[in-house]
């Protein structure tokens, strides 16, 4: 049982933090339960739908099928954090006024929720797809059912208070700093997730390494630790990155960097001019 | 603006490196799941040049081959295979393993 709560836990922990970091950036807008509820369950059908098709997705595109796809999903969930990121620049400042003025999270305008749903499903659909599958070969080698669903009940409830965790420790940020402490953090999580794609992209022979180790921080903090992990899915920390995953991420953080720079003056000039 | 264009200008000439790159042929190493074990699992390999790993499943269950020593992970379906690109790899042992079947599943790449 520990052996299966293990792996659930690791692979929902990664979903939990992305979903914790949405759900922190949509403060104050209604019925963002409902529409995050949405993306997860969007994600958990997409990835028992890859799932199933793991065979046909691997032989896809000479053998490099699985790269591709996950690369895809990250790109795709890079484009929407950084159009989500921008968005808000442009209109924290309004945002966090109201939201001092009512003095509560209570209802601030409508916000375009939809990019962050898709951000949630592929976030789940990724990690997700990885657990089915285990879970699968779990019930083929004869596992008990009460091993199993005692495993799936312990590593989910472990991942989910994770991210609870992590989520009650970013509502103790001041308001005035939160909308900026949540954009710097959706900058971080796209950036990791271009680094990911990168390394989909070099394992599939697609680009080049630019260097396979440009580092190794593993004795400091290791990919296995908890911490490890979380910062993983966090802000993309990875101990032995190859040279094209910092140039990806140092790439897309500078572009979604200078987006939310770039709108976000333009828009307070034309503030000031009216 | 300028740091715009540059970045994109990086972007762009990494993915032509990237269309040269594809075109080279690398030293093949295969390896065998069965019982979910490795077969072998001590595979000795060059260092210093990029390997093409393929891994085959002849178990009727699913496999991820891992490891954080070579940065890899990918998913090997049932009775099928896979290819995974490492390296060039500096000398020493790099241990990888079956995620589902993390007891049994265990072998190190030594590149020498």
């Amino acid at each position: 049982m520990l052996a299966i709560a293990i792996l659930v836990f690791r692979e929902v922990l990664e979903a939990a933090l992305v979903v914790t970091v949405v759900f922190a950036a949509t403060r104050g807008v209604p019925g963002r339960g409902r529409w995050i509820g949405g993306g997860i369950a969007a994600g958990v059908l997409g990835a028992v739908t890859v799932a199933m098709s793991a065979g046909l997705i691997a032989d896809a595109a000479q053998g490099m099928g699985q790269e591709l796809f996950n690369a895809l999903v990250l790109f795709a969930a890079v484009v929407m954090i950084a159009w989500h990121a921008i968005w808000m620049a442009t209109h924290g400042r309004t945002l966090t006024l109201q939201m001092k003025e009512l003095g509560s999270a209570v209802l601030v305008g409508r916000r375009p929720l939809t990019a962050l749903l898709i951000v949630v499903a592929l976030a789940v659909l990724r990690e997700g797809s990885e657990v089915v599958l285990f879970l699968f070969a779990q019930v083929a080698g004869g596992s008990e059912w009460w091993d199993i669903a005692g495993g799936i009940a312990l590593g989910v409830s472990g991942g989910c208070a994770t991210g609870l965790a992590l989520y009650f420790g970013l509502l103790r940020i001041p308001i005035r700093h939160f909308f900026t402490a949540t954009n710097w953090l959706l900058l971080l999580l796209a950036a990791g997730m271009a680094s990911q794609a990168a390394r989909f992209l070099v394992q599939a022979d697609l680009l080049p390494s630019l260097g396979p180790r440009l580092w190794d921080t593993s004795m400091l903090l290791s990919d296995r630790s908890l911490l490890g992990q979380t910062l993983h899915a966090l802000i993309g920390y990875d101990a032995r990155p190859a040279g094209i995953q910092v140039l990806f991420y140092v790439v897309t953080g500078a572009l979604i960097a200078i987006g939310m720079r770039r709108w976000g003056r333009t828009r307070r000039r034309s503030h000031g001019a009216h | 603006m300028w740091p715009l264009r540059t970045v994109l200008g990086a972007g762009v000439l990494a993915l032509g490196l990237a269309a040269g790159f594809a075109a080279a042929q690398d030293a093949e190493f295969r390896i065998v799941i069965k019982d979910h074990k490795f077969v072998p699992a001590e595979v000795t390999v060059p260092a210093g040049k990029k390997i093409k790993l393929v891994v085959e499943n002849q178990d009727a269950t699913a496999e991820e081959f891992e490891s954080y020593e070579l940065n890899r992970e990918k998913v090997v379906p049932a009775k099928g295979q896979i290819t995974v690109f490492v390296g060039p790899l500096a000398p020493g042992r790099y241990p990888f393993f079956g995620d589902f079947h993390m007891d049994t599943a265990r072998g190190v790449l030594i590149a020498k």
